[in-house]
């Protein structure tokens, strides 16, 4: 049997477009991280760019609500000198491939370069990579439950900066993991890093079934699972993902799995704390620990343009002889 | 064929050439990699000990929309104020001058020098733009179907070789 070809990357193995964590080989995860560090300096400069993306047009395709990752994929693209465009593609649910596709067809042929796409339907962000021109680049800004790469590598890059090493670490991924694209991405990356310990940590209502299989370990029980952890990574609750009573109440929620600072207690002394935002304070986590000496959470957003620059600068670039 | 000469001594006359015309408030910049390991050197062996910056100059190439971006990279660091300075950039083989081009624009993103001096261990010649080197270890005619390389030994000891380009 021929192996499958991973869709993102080109026949020299390089990222031509970067839809998921999943199967994507360790030397390209350290090469956004490590290019990352590089643009993490330009953004501490008085002039923040580089010239690198100039002439290229950035399309930020947005078929759902973002405030964050928009605003950071747009920073990112201007810092590169890009030109951008920030769509925000009002839908009704009954978007069908044929018309997303009519609408990147129209877009390519203003010129785009790179499609930044956030769709609320798993795959979306691949079918547009299948139907593009071989020099168009798609990046997957969140898909429905599946993927949300670029948050993922931010969290890694997040964790490397403050644990320099992913080899002797346990990450504890806490809450709603079962419409989370981010958990998915984080846990995708963190094992091909070489972590070796990544808990999942979640009521049974809010559990992917046989989520094992990713290599995690499961808990029910957040002060079991949260003993000795090096990262602890809040995810957002989400309501309005929420079909029918998953969960008895919010405050009840806190109870069971919100982030106190006693239970950040039985996690390492050291242990960083991370939420990808927004956050519902007093849902999953204490504002005291949201602004506590442990949060990382704003230096997360701050690495996030870094990241999304990495990765845009390495997608354009593909394909040269290099 | 050119001997190839002995990198050490190369660089104790570059690093004479500095001690003697050198500004005595001039601060270094090395160009990664060479760059860098040379300017490292003369921070600590130059009668002055200038402050020392490192440049990669990846996000500045003129060569990105055909080559892409260099699979490593590594973080620019300027520790000092670049408004006003006298910078003497430092690299190892000057052959295009574009390199050292890209060096220049990035140096101006931090401010506006007072100067920017040229210090390379070697000049192989064949420039593509109008640079030219204030301080030279030695200039050399290297066929066009090579590339000269700067090595440095675990223990900090410099070698030149040619590699098939």
């Amino acid at each position: 049997m021929l192996a499958r070809k991973n869709p993102q990357l080109n026949d020299q193995g390089e990222l031509h477009h970067l839809l998921t964590t999943e199967g994507l080989p360790k030397a390209i995860l350290t090469q956004i991280l490590d290019t990352a560090d590089a643009f993490v300096s330009v953004g501490e400069r008085e002039v923040k760019k580089v010239p690198l993306l100039r002439g290229k047009s950035v399309f930020n395709l947005f078929f759902e609500n973002s405030t964050r990752t928009l605003t950071t994929f747009d920073i990112a693209a201007k810092r590169l000198s890009a030109d951008v465009v920030n769509l925000n593609v009002r839908t009704s649910s009954a978007t069908k491939g044929e018309s997303l596709l009519d609408t990147v067809a129209n877009l390519t042929a203003m010129g785009a370069d790179i499609f930044v796409v956030r769709h609320a339907e798993s795959g979306a962000p691949h079918l547009i990579a299948r139907n593009v021109p071989p020099h168009v680049h798609v990046i997957n800004a969140g898909d429905g439950r599946h993927a949300h790469p670029t948050q993922g590598l931010l969290d890694m890059y997040t964790i490397r900066h403050y644990k320099k090493d992913f080899t002797n670490l346990t990450v504890a991924i806490v809450g709603d993991v079962l419409h989370s694209r981010v958990a998915r991405s984080q846990i995708h990356a963190l094992t091909t890093l070489g972590c070796p310990e990544v808990r999942v940590i979640a009521p049974k209502t809010l559990t992917p079934t046989a989520v094992e299989r990713l290599g995690v370990r499961l808990f029910h029980d957040l002060r079991e699972g949260i003993k000795g952890a090096d990262v602890v990574v809040m995810l957002r609750l989400q309501n309005e993902r929420m079909n029918g009573a998953m969960l008895p109440s919010a405050s009840e929620y806190f109870a069971h799995y919100g982030l106190s600072s006693e239970i950040l207690s039985l996690a390492k002394p050291n242990a960083i704390v991370m939420h990808p935002g927004p956050m519902n304070r007093g849902v999953e986590i204490d504002s005291g620990v949201a602004d506590g000496t442990q949060s990382v959470i704003l230096p997360q957003v701050t690495f996030g343009i870094a990241v999304r620059m990495a990765v845009m600068a390495i997608v354009a670039g593909a394909g040269g002889s290099k | 064929m050119n001997l190839i000469p002995e990198a050490e001594a190369v660089y104790r006359a570059l690093r004479e050439q500095l001690n003697a015309a050198m500004a005595f408030d001039a601060k270094l910049v090395g160009i990664y990699s060479g760059g860098v390991w040379l300017a490292q050197r003369l921070a600590n062996e130059l009668n002055a000990k200038p402050a020392l910056g490192k440049i990669d100059v990846s996000f500045y190439r003129d060569d990105y929309k055909t080559a892409g971006l260099k699979s490593v990279t590594r973080r620019t660091e300027i520790p000092f104020e670049v408004d006003g300075a006298h910078i003497v950039l430092v690299d190892d083989v000057l052959y295009t001058g574009r390199s050292v081009r890209a060096a220049i624009n990035e140096l101006f993103d931090y401010g506006r020098p007072a100067s920017i001096q040229l210090a390379v261990l070697v000049d192989r010649g064949g420039r593509e733009l109008p640079v030219q080197p204030d301080y030279v270890g030695e200039n050399m005619i290297v066929a066009e179907s090579v590339s000269l390389v700067l090595s440095q030994s675990d223990a900090g000891v410099l070698s030149l070789a040619t590699e098939p380009r």
